[in-house]
């Protein structure tokens, strides 16, 4: 694996592979009273979050803390950023501190790459403008996985899934580290929003597209829908929310038309009623819940194979 | 100094080889030196494109601000000789796109460093560009900098004047006064901004008919780059930055040729950057249309793929596009549907570009290059001879500003103002540093060929041996 976690095309098959598999050891741990492992103990590890998003940092929090890591929060609000610091003087700062990893959550894309040439520690892109998510995508892949491949299934990829990713891929990280990712373990991805919302160029990417989202429904495996920013319609990329949520929102009617075994993903937070409807955010299967938990566990694993953690979490795991 | 042939010196075209009489070059306000204190020089074995046999070497004898003699075998007592065996000797480059900063960001560029940077770059004249703080919107901000340019001395300094106050686009500027000043604008530019209000464009278009002015038009369609950081397309999609269409140029250069035909007046287009323009621009000159073209040296050397790793050392308005409009712009360059290079120098300090893609300033910088890299792109590959670069890099852009005594083809009569170029100095890494005050250059580490020996500005040296003289 690289040093640096900043876009879902830094990982390999095997790569991505492990990550699973290791958040599968991990996942054990969950169930445990005590949840914590010593294997990261006296590292350090930077959130670093310019932008307001408690849920991905709580969880990375959560992930280091378990791992035994010392965690500073560095919030944008508040700090020497809101006076004007550039990214190139904090890095500096978090880099004479000693951090080991930074965590980075950025409106700007490429922030991570940026930051990446001036910290000596790993940088984990938590989410960078409009650009990419990876271990969003990778909470993703490994909820896939033990939903429909089953909790034991290591080693395994998504060979002949069918994802179809629903909304703003325009302007969303999730969609686009996720469109790598999955089609790295073998998923048919299919990507389904008004052409306003998917790139130009998008015939390039290693997916499908769709203008559809009812066509798509019987065929898919997974469906995961995007939120939508309510300011995206008065820059003209569609008419109103309620047509857009008439032609790709997913409601009950629409959601019947899916095989049996099919999940709903949604990497929150969810627009009840826009691109989800309630009843289908809270039915069986929805996985919405999983995925914050999954996040967790895939999370520590990534952290963990960053950092070479000490001991192998699976004799601990394990016992 | 008598008859002999042409010393024996090396053929990096050392420096001077000999000095009897005394002209000596260096005194402050040499820009606008007298007569007297030109001089007079031989310049031997040296190629004057377009004069002869291609290949084949003469000599030059300079005389008071002129070029006097232009043939094998010249001679003269009293001249210094400057042994200039094979080098390629073009007229003055004239840059009709510069930004020199001053006034208002002397952090990043002066008019004395980028002068400096642009005679170290082979060029006699530049156009400074009206973006500068305060806008050079005023007869007084003008003539600052014209003044500000004879005192550097370095190369002739013209002061673009903006079209509208401010550069905002709302109200015409005073454009018959900037045109009446001693400053003698005949270019108006918002560049930076376009004009982007068609009856605007218009007015402004028909005004400048009364002083022989051009409206140099940056092609922008604020609504359709709205937050815009990287051209549409593959790379835009990939890195999650925000798209620039190529439409949003193409757009508005198709209506303003449009407008320029009828009102009848002069429109240049700054820095094309897509095929499409350059097809527009063709089509309009096909019908006679009073339309003129400029292209920057990195649209002909560089492509959207440099933005991977997110350096904002590649983020420049227009950004920089696919390899096939690479292509199509320097077809378009050599055939002369683009009339001419320029540099669009945009200096900046370092904080401005060591920051994330979407904090940065647009912008690079040029004049240091812009010869070796339309060597590189043009000449190299067999698109442009050294006549063709003579034209599109002196002649037509020194015509379109509407600048007298520069870019004249060097004959005898002409001011003597040239750039002594050697193409087969060995390809050498750039780097950042050199006169310029900002380091912002995009070919850094990049190989590229040739060199710039010596830049003459009527008749005195203000480079020699690749060095400010």
């Amino acid at each position: 694996m690289k040093r640096h976690l900043i876009s879902a095309a830094d990982l390999s098959r095997s790569d991505a592979l492990l990550i699973l598999d290791t958040a599968e050891e991990l996942a054990q741990l969950a169930d445990r009273p005590i949840k914590k492992l010593p294997t990261l103990r006296g590292r350090t590890v930077v959130n670093l979050f310019y932008e307001d998003s408690t849920r991905t940092r709580i969880s990375f929090e959560a992930a280091a803390k378990r791992l035994s890591a010392d965690v500073i929060n560095f919030s944008a609000k508040g700090s020497s950023v809101a006076k004007g610091e550039s990214l190139k003087d904090t890095a500096l700062t978090l880099e004479a501190m000693g951090a080991d990893a930074v965590v980075i959550r950025h409106g700007a894309s490429g922030a991570a790459h940026r930051l990446a040439h001036w910290v000596r520690g790993s940088v984990l892109n938590a989410g960078d403008g409009t650009h990419e998510h990876p271990t969003q995508a990778l909470l993703d892949a490994f909820t896939i996985r033990r939903r429909l491949k089953g909790q034991g299934a290591r080693g395994a990829g998504l060979d002949g899934l069918r994802v179809t990713i629903v909304g703003d891929v325009l302007h969303s990280r999730v969609a686009r580290s996720n469109v790598l990712l999955l089609s790295t373990l073998g998923a048919e991805v299919t990507l389904a929003a008004p052409p306003t919302l998917l790139p130009l160029a998008v015939g390039s990417w290693p997916c499908e597209v769709s203008y559809e989202l009812d066509s798509e429904l019987p065929k898919s495996d997974v469906v995961m829908m995007l939120r939508v920013q309510q300011e995206r319609m008065t820059a003209a990329y569609f008419p109103s929310v309620r047509e857009y949520s008439r032609r790709y929102g997913l409601d009950v009617e629409r959601m019947a038309r899916l095989p049996g075994h099919a999940i709903v993903m949604h990497p929150g937070p969810m627009n009840r009623g826009v691109e989800i409807a309630a009843e289908v955010a809270d039915s069986v299967r929805s996985t919405i819940v999983e995925q914050v938990a999954n996040g967790v566990t895939t999370r520590m694993a990534v952290l963990y194979l960053l950092l070479g953690g000490t001991e192998f979490p699976a004799t601990e795991a394990g016992q | 100094m008598t008859a002999g042939p042409v010393s024996a010196g090396p053929v990096s075209a050392g420096p001077v080889t000999a000095g009897p009489v005394s002209a000596g070059p260096v005194s402050a306000g040499r820009g606008r030196a007298s007569a007297a204190e030109h001089g007079r020089w031989l310049i031997r074995g040296v190629e004057v494109p377009g004069y002869g046999e291609p290949g084949e070497r003469t000599a030059i004898l300079t005389e008071g601000g002129s070029v006097t003699a232009i043939g094998p075998g010249l001679q003269h007592p009293d001249a210094r000789l400057l042994d200039a065996d094979g080098l390629i000797a073009l007229p003055g480059l004239v840059d009709l796109h510069t930004h020199l900063r001053e006034p208002g960001r002397e952090d990043a560029e002066t008019v004395q460093t980028g002068t400096a940077a642009a005679a170290l770059g082979g060029y006699t004249a530049v156009h400074a560009m009206a973006n500068t703080d305060p806008v050079a919107d005023t007869a007084g901000v003008v003539e600052q900098v014209w003044r500000l340019g004879r005192a550097a001395g370095h190369c002739d300094v013209q002061p673009v004047g903006a079209v509208t106050i401010g550069l905002n686009g709302a109200r015409l500027a005073e454009l018959g006064t900037m045109a009446d000043s001693v400053a003698r604008v005949r270019v108006f530019s918002d560049d930076g901004r376009c004009v982007a209000d068609p009856l605007l464009m218009r007015r402004a278009l028909e005004y400048v008919k009364a002083f022989d002015g051009v409206i140099a038009q940056h092609a922008q369609d604020p609504r359709l780059t709205e937050g815009a950081q990287l051209n549409e397309g593959e790379m835009s999609a990939r890195l999650g930055l925000a798209g620039w269409p190529a439409v949003a140029e193409e757009g508005i250069i198709a209506r303003d040729c449009l407008l320029a035909a009828h009102v009848g007046s002069a429109l240049h287009v700054c820095h094309v950057s897509t095929a499409g323009s350059a097809e527009i621009i063709r089509w309009a000159k096909s019908k006679g249309w009073p339309v003129t073209a400029e292209v920057t040296p990195h649209h002909l050397l560089l492509t959207d793929e440099l933005a991977a790793g997110y350096d904002p050392v590649f983020k420049v308005n227009p950004p920089l596009r696919t390899g096939n409009d690479v292509a199509e712009l320097r077809r378009a360059l050599a055939d002369g549907t683009i009339d001419c290079v320029a540099t669009d120098h945009a200096p900046h300090p370092v904080e401005a570009k060591e920051t994330e893609w979407s904090e940065a300033a647009f912008g690079m910088t040029g004049l240091e290059t812009a010869l070796r890299v339309v060597q590189r792109a043009m000449v190299d590959t067999g698109l442009l001879d050294w006549a063709g670069v003579a034209d599109r890099m002196s002649v037509r852009p020194a015509r379109i500003g509407r600048l007298a005594g520069q870019g004249v083809p060097l004959a005898p009569g002409a001011p003597a103002n040239l750039t002594l170029y050697d193409p087969a100095a060995p390809a050498e890494a750039v780097t950042p540093e050199g006169a310029s005050k900002s380091r912002n250059t995009p070919f850094a580490g990049l190989e590229l060929p040739g060199r710039v020996v010596a830049t003459f500005l009527r008749g005195v040296p203000t480079v020699l041996d690749g060095k400010l003289a």
